[in-house]
């Protein structure tokens, strides 16, 4: 019975100071001088490994996507009557919910794991260590680029989903259903606005970036240096990342248009 | 030569994520259109103003003019008063004109239809912060229905 109550104890214990060295390596990593010169180069190069190299699988899932819920918004809209509303249907889904959230999905299955692996294995393969006998702060010269690369190519990963998406309902709904391509956009229009729709859907857009990247990070920076403990490690990242989305979503949707 | 490459490709991911940007902004949001111009401000009380919105659209035949802009409760017998920004480019409605609450198809929006009236010696035109007197109030299928039941229970 003791034992249990300490095994309950050791695990807050465990998961309070994990957040604690999260935070500790997060501040580590963005406080402090910047230095331009030296780190513009890494974080360019970041923003090609995170960025563009994820830039295929989100525009064709986005095209998907916004193909499908054309589809399926027309056969139920057009029961009432009312596929002029495809528009907005397709637009409001993919600006509020569905681009932050699939773009997420996919950037931490696509990019977050992928950190989590190389950090991993630079720590296994003592990297991390051999840079810090170098006087080389391995959280300024290895966290941090990826920290900021990650940060903001996902919200425009994000807003490229949902452009490509409501091109992809438009394709469906106007080019083979036929709605009306008038209204089709002004209904769109009318119905999207740029402050409450397209704003909150790019703040959410950077939580979840955030929040990826840092999950992403941390799992590789304190990863078990074995093989078995790498793979864990990017398991944990992908499974951690999503699951933060899915619960952050709900959260920030109740906050944004709950109310 | 590498770094190059490197840095080409990042530059074509943020123009197309900025190009995304502006796609959306532009294409599938917008601002208030038709009241960013110049324009001016009429009221109008209604019985019942149904579910009509702010930002809900004023039309003419079916060309929009304007939009709402206020919707409240005024007077001794809080009736819905609704105020609304019409275009200067249409600055010569007559004051008898008259102004009803219309759906937009079975299911659709609710809007503010102007049918314009005549213009004579001794009717004029409508000014900044002028009421419209003349209105017809937004049809509510529960009071019909109650019409009806109740005509049908005379028989």
């Amino acid at each position: 019975m003791i034992q249990f109550i300490q095994s309950i104890g050791q695990r807050v214990l465990d998961s309070v100071a994990g957040i604690g060295y999260a935070l500790a390596m997060l501040l580590g990593a963005i406080i402090g001088k910047p230095q331009p010169r030296k780190s513009w180069p890494l974080f360019i190069k970041q923003m090609y490994v995170v960025g563009v190299l994820s830039m295929l699988i989100v525009i064709v899932s986005g095209l998907f996507i916004g193909m499908v819920l054309g589809l399926q918004g027309y056969t139920i809209l057009v029961d009432y009557g009312a596929e002029q509303s495809l528009g907005p249907m397709v637009a409001l889904s993919l600006l509020r919910e569905l681009g932050p959230v699939v773009t997420g999905l996919l950037f931490a299955g696509r990019a977050g794991s992928a950190l989590t692996a190389e950090i991993g294995l630079m720590k296994a393969t003592e990297q991390l260590s051999s840079l810090e006998m170098m006087a080389v702060d391995p959280l300024r010269r290895v966290i941090a680029p990826r920290f900021w690369a990650g940060l903001i190519s996902m919200p425009l990963l994000a807003l490229m989903f949902s452009a490509v998406g409501i091109y992809g309902g438009y394709l469906v709904g106007s080019g083979w259903l036929g709605v009306d391509e008038g209204a089709f956009w002004s209904v769109m229009q009318s119905a999207v606005d740029w402050q409450e729709d397209l704003l909150n859907g790019i703040i959410k857009s950077i939580v979840f970036a955030f929040v990826v990247t840092w999950i992403a990070l941390y799992k590789g920076y304190r990863s078990v240096p074995t093989s078995a403990g790498i793979s864990a490690a990017t398991t944990s990242t992908v499974v951690t990342a999503s699951l933060a989305i899915l619960g952050l979503d709900f959260i920030l949707t109740a906050i944004m248009f709950g109310g | 030569m590498e770094s190059r490459k490197t840095q080409l490709w990042v530059g074509v991911f943020v123009v197309v994520g900025i190009l995304a940007l502006a796609f959306i902004a532009l294409r599938a949001a917008s601002g208030n259109m038709t009241t960013s111009g110049d324009s001016y401000t009429l009221y109008a009380k209604f019985d019942n103003i149904g579910s009509l919105k702010v930002r809900s659209p004023v039309k003419v035949g079916g060309v929009v003019i304007g939009r709402v802009t206020d919707i409240s409760l005024s007077g001794d017998y809080y009736e819905p008063k609704v105020a609304m920004s019409i275009s200067k480019d249409y600055d010569q409605l007559s004051e008898t004109s008259t102004l009803s609450v219309l759906t937009s198809g079975l299911l659709g929006e609710q809007y503010l239809g102007l049918q314009p009236g005549f213009i004579d010696e001794s009717v004029d035109t409508l000014e900044d912060g002028d009421t419209i007197t003349d209105t017809k109030s937004a049809l509510v299928l529960e009071n019909l229905i109650g019409q009806f039941l109740f005509s049908q229970g005379n028989d």
